[in-house]
């Protein structure tokens, strides 16, 4: 087994090789390290990419927009390190559309890590793939396969606002269970048990 | 009174850095002040008459368990070499997390000694290989078989029996990520593990020629003397390989430096200085110089370092002994302030690393700081806008602004990454081909390029903009603002100069590893021992942090 510090390297330097530069590609490294952590195929969509890269024209996307669309696919990459780049200014967009993006799967790690940069949840669809993406702690999906992904039709993207996954009411009931560790005060330990002073003006 | 850190862009020079000695914080010293009250075991000793085999030795508590597995290998004289392009060694070792089953290591036997070429899994944590000294290990092994010990005088000048030629850790060859292990409290401090590889690598080459002794004469062979034992440590051979090492971790080298900086400071700011500590301070200094005048080497660069070294610390000695007073209020601050005015930096770097030995309660608490999640500070703050980067680089790189990168000797070299070894090497970038393949390290002419790229663009463009049209850049744009974060973490020189001497990299990173008598070899790569004079596991838990001063070579 390869460790994923093996991984970070090898990626960046093979990063470098096809030709991107050294700042781009130690951020290829770490992005493959992290699929790689996350269980998803990193690696083997990198290494599929980069041999279709040296026949293939690929899209730069250099300004993020609310709707991106090209002819010709976009560079998983260098579109990832924009949208990493500019994602505070693009959150206010709510959603952000991606016509035609190649090997989507490598674009994954960039909003990932925006979803830390920004603080909040971002919820991205490939198709009919769902990727909940978590502050960059976790990846949660409905795609388990191993496979390379060449292309995607559309992706989206929506920023979640911080909200709970439950309701008050949840809260209350689980919040009152909480009450039965709580001991019930006497006046005096009223007085006496938080360690104050004789007035609460000294 | 308050007294101030050193300013990083004295302290950060090359010949500086390249000047620092071992002192209390060095990995290898507070490995063995956590690990002394560890079991210490040797688990398996399965060698033949020859020495050939193999061995297992452990520290444990409570449930953790670390195994040192060492395989001894015959190998031909000719295939002995301490260069990275060597293939086969004496012995080779790796730390095992945990306790290895009789499978873990039928699947070493096979892997450990083909070292690169092997594959380890994440439960092994480091690996590393050794020679023998030609020098003496045979001498030590006929004396010992002969019921002598061996000349003493002919183990000073070598001060081991064992030399490694690289350690490795960190999910090198498939060893455990460090994200594995990192919450570990024991391993808190940097290197710990491949410092205890190398500790108890030193034992197995006790045992060794003990053992081998004895089969050579099973009834006049003696064992070598524990206090022989003691004297010897372990050697090292480095080359380039480590010098990128401290580019490549800005933050880790920050905290090295200021965890250094902050202890000098907190000493400097002590009023009144105890005559017991004032009393440790004088009796480790004049111990040490035993270190330094038996420091040998056919280095002309290093010996006049030793040389300065020497008369300087005499210097000191008579300027303690008859000018000075620890009466004094702030004694080791005005201490500073003369060695500062009148000793060479080799002698200042030394003494301020003998300055941190009274005081415990100070150094202790910032060995826990002196690692670092470089992982943290990756993500470029590109919301922030070119003014900030102009004030961060016209604060942080000031004297690499003045470099002039036109000139050709400041251009002179180049590094990149051997294809046969897969390791760091230096060349000329006029005679020399490959610089087209450089490495990222040359910070500073990248910096320069950088500051010149800023110089027409809008103050109030944000980062993420700038990056768009300069992400050849990025790699410099990020460093930036680690940089404004960590004051220590850039080497405030050129890489790439003509003037560049590559071992005040490795002495750097050395130092802070504990070693001592460093030897180069060439420009670019030296000798080293580490752990001459350590105790013995067997007489850890009588642990003397002093161990370093009481070596009698």
């Amino acid at each position: 087994m390869r460790s994923f510090s093996e991984i970070d390297t090898a990626v960046k330097r093979a990063s470098k090789g096809i030709g991107f530069s050294w700042g781009i590609s130690e951020e290829v490294g770490k992005n493959i390290r992290l699929l790689e952590m996350f269980g998803l195929p990193g690696l083997k969509n990198l290494n599929q990419y980069y041999k279709i890269l040296k026949e293939k024209k690929f899209q730069n996307l250099t300004l993020v927009s609310k709707e991106n669309s090209s002819k010709i696919p976009y560079c998983p990459i260098i579109a990832g390190i924009n949208f990493l780049d500019q994602v505070n200014n693009l959150e206010e967009l709510e959603e952000i559309k991606f016509d035609n993006l190649g090997f989507p799967i490598l674009f994954i790690p960039f909003v990932s890590r925006a979803s830390e940069i920004i603080g909040k949840r971002i919820f991205l669809t490939i198709d009919e793939k769902e990727f909940l993406l978590n502050f960059n702690q976790s990846i949660y999906s409905n795609y388990l396969s191993s496979d390379v992904l060449e292309k995607s039709d559309q992706i989206k993207i929506k920023f979640i606002e911080n909200k709970n996954m439950f309701s008050e009411t949840e809260w209350q009931e689980l919040y009152k269970l909480s009450e039965d560790t709580f001991v019930e005060e006497t006046d005096k330990l009223k007085q006496n048990a938080a360690g104050a002073g004789l007035t609460d003006n000294d | 009174m308050e007294s101030k850190l050193r300013d990083p862009k004295k302290i950060m020079k090359l010949s500086k850095l390249g000047s620092f000695h071992q002192s209390k914080l060095s990995f290898l010293r507070s490995f063995l002040k956590e690990f002394k009250d560890w079991k210490y075991n040797r688990d398996l000793f399965d060698l033949d008459e020859g020495g050939f085999g193999r061995a297992v030795y452990s520290f444990s508590k409570d449930r953790r368990v670390y195994s040192l597995v060492c395989f001894a290998n015959k190998i031909n004289d000719h295939e002995r070499s301490d260069r990275v392009i060597a293939t086969k060694w004496d012995a080779a070792f790796v730390l095992y997390d945990g306790i290895p089953t009789k499978k873990d290591l039928d699947r070493l036997s096979n892997d450990v000694p083909q070292q690169e070429v092997g594959r380890m899994s994440y439960k092994e944590l480091t690996l590393s290989r050794a020679n023998k000294s030609v020098r003496i290990f045979e001498h030590v092994v006929e004396s010992l078989s002969n019921g002598k010990q061996p000349d003493k005088e002919k183990l000073s000048k070598v001060g081991y029996l064992y030399r490694t030629t690289a350690v490795y850790g960190s999910g090198k060859f498939g060893l455990a990520d460090r994200f594995r292990i990192k919450n570990r409290e024991e391993i808190y401090g940097p290197f710990r593990l491949e410092m205890m590889l190398v500790y108890l690598v030193r034992q197995f080459t006790f045992d060794q020629v003990n053992h081998i002794a004895k089969h050579k004469n099973s009834k006049g062979a003696v064992e070598l003397d524990d206090d022989i034992c003691k004297n010897l440590g372990i050697g090292n051979s480095t080359g380039l390989g480590m010098a990128p090492f401290i580019v490549n971790h800005p933050a880790l080298l920050n905290n090295w430096i200021l965890a250094r900086e902050t202890a000098l400071k907190k000493i400097r700011e002590i009023k009144k200085i105890d005559e017991n500590d004032s009393k440790i301070f004088i009796d480790c200094l004049k111990k040490s110089l035993k270190n330094v005048t038996s420091w040998t080497t056919d280095s002309d660069f290093q010996n006049k370092k030793i040389k300065s070294l020497i008369s300087d610390l005499y210097k000191f000695i008579n300027f303690i002994e008859k000018e000075f007073s620890f009466e004094e209020d702030y004694a080791f601050n005005q201490i500073y302030k003369w060695i500062e005015k009148n000793l060479r930096d080799e002698c200042i770097e030394y003494i301020v690393s003998m300055m941190m030995e009274p005081y415990d309660y100070i150094t202790n608490p910032l060995l826990k700081s002196m690692s670092a999640d470089e992982d943290k500070y990756f993500t470029i703050p590109t919301n922030k806008n070119v003014s900030d980067l102009r004030n961060i680089l016209e604060d942080n790189y000031s004297d690499i602004l003045k470099i002039d990168f036109e000139k050709k000797e400041s251009n002179q070299n180049f590094w990149f990454i051997s294809k046969n070894k897969e390791e760091p090497r230096l060349a000329d970038r006029y005679l020399d081909k490959g610089s087209e393949l450089e490495q990222p390290l040359a910070i500073a002419r990248d910096i320069c390029k950088l500051y010149a790229r800023i110089s027409n663009q809008k103050n109030s463009l944000k980062i993420g903009k700038f990056l768009i049209e300069n992400n050849d850049l990025r790699h410099v744009v990020r460093r930036a603002f680690i940089v404004e974060k960590f004051p220590y973490a850039e080497i405030q020189d050129n890489t790439i100069g003509s003037n560049l001497m590559p071992i005040d990299m490795l002495r750097l990173k050395l130092s802070f590893f504990g070693a001592v008598k460093f030897d180069p070899r060439s420009d670019k790569w030296l000798r080293i021992n580490m752990f001459q004079g350590a105790p013995l596991p067997k007489n850890l838990k009588k642990f003397d942090d002093y161990w370093v001063y009481n070596s009698l070579n």
